[in-house]
């Protein structure tokens, strides 16, 4: 029991601590500010959830009984509770930075070289740039 | 399993200093705080670990859910102060006060 407690809390933690390298090197090698995003927000949440429920299984080591080790319980459900936060809270704030770098104006790297963001956006603003003259006319 | 847990903590405090690069070098400010908050997020873990090679786990998981509150709340606030949406009340009176500046894209309460 004790050693497949231990083998399963370094698959689970090795496996996050690979995936956060791997978050890392993307951040630092990706060439767009949207890939390095995306590496960003995929690699932080699934590796933080991976290792916060390695440390999860490695808590089991001192729950035996659960009317002395209550203590034990309540800090498992503490992590469990961190890996909760984690997953809503590192995908909401991912999309509301990449929604500030849109709309502040963040080229995207195409193949053609040309700025696709810049028609996006003018499309998107046309009907407010169209009501505001006839407004200042009227 | 200790030796195992410190090894694995020093690999994370490692991984960090990619960030650190990307916090000098970042082209804008929003890559900067994407770094910022990967290293939070990377401290909330690092805590965990820190109460488990201490065995106090009990009192570093507390610090540990508080960080991550305060690394969402701080990224969160970044971005809505990056964000250059406008904060119109009514559609009414709201083009007459935006007017576009000589950058093109970028609207702005005048």
């Amino acid at each position: 029991m004790t050693i497949a407690i231990n083998i399963l809390s370094i698959l689970l933690i090795v496996t996050g601590l690979f995936l956060f390298l791997g978050a890392s090197v993307g951040l630092v090698r990706l060439p767009d500010f949207y890939t390095r995003m995306h590496a960003a927000g995929m690699g932080d949440t699934l590796s933080a959830l991976l290792v916060v429920l390695g440390f999860a299984v490695y808590q089991l080591h001192g729950f035996h009984d659960i009317r002395h080790d209550w203590p034990v319980l309540l800090v498992i459900l503490k992590l469990l509770a961190i890996c909760v936060f984690i997953m809503v809270t590192s995908p909401a704030s991912t999309h509301a930075l990449m929604d500030a770098g849109y709309e502040e104006g963040c080229e995207p790297l195409t193949k053609e070289g040309g700025n696709a963001l810049k028609e996006d956006l003018a499309r998107t603003r046309g009907e407010d740039t169209h009501d505001s003259e006839e407004d200042s006319l009227s | 399993m200790e030796t195992f847990f410190i090894i694995a903590g020093i690999v994370l405090f490692t991984t960090m200093w990619a960030e650190i690069y990307r916090v000098m070098a970042g082209p804008t400010a929003i890559d900067r705080i994407v770094a910022v908050n990967v290293i939070g997020t990377k401290t909330t873990v690092l805590l965990v670990f820190i109460g488990t090679i201490f065995g106090r786990v009990d009192m570093f998981v507390d610090f540990a859910l508080a960080y991550g509150l305060l690394n969402f709340v701080g990224s969160l606030a970044a971005s809505r102060y990056f964000h250059r949406c406008l904060p119109y009340t009514t559609p009414i009176d709201a083009p007459e006060k935006r007017k576009k500046t000589s950058g093109g894209n970028r609207t702005e309460i005048s």
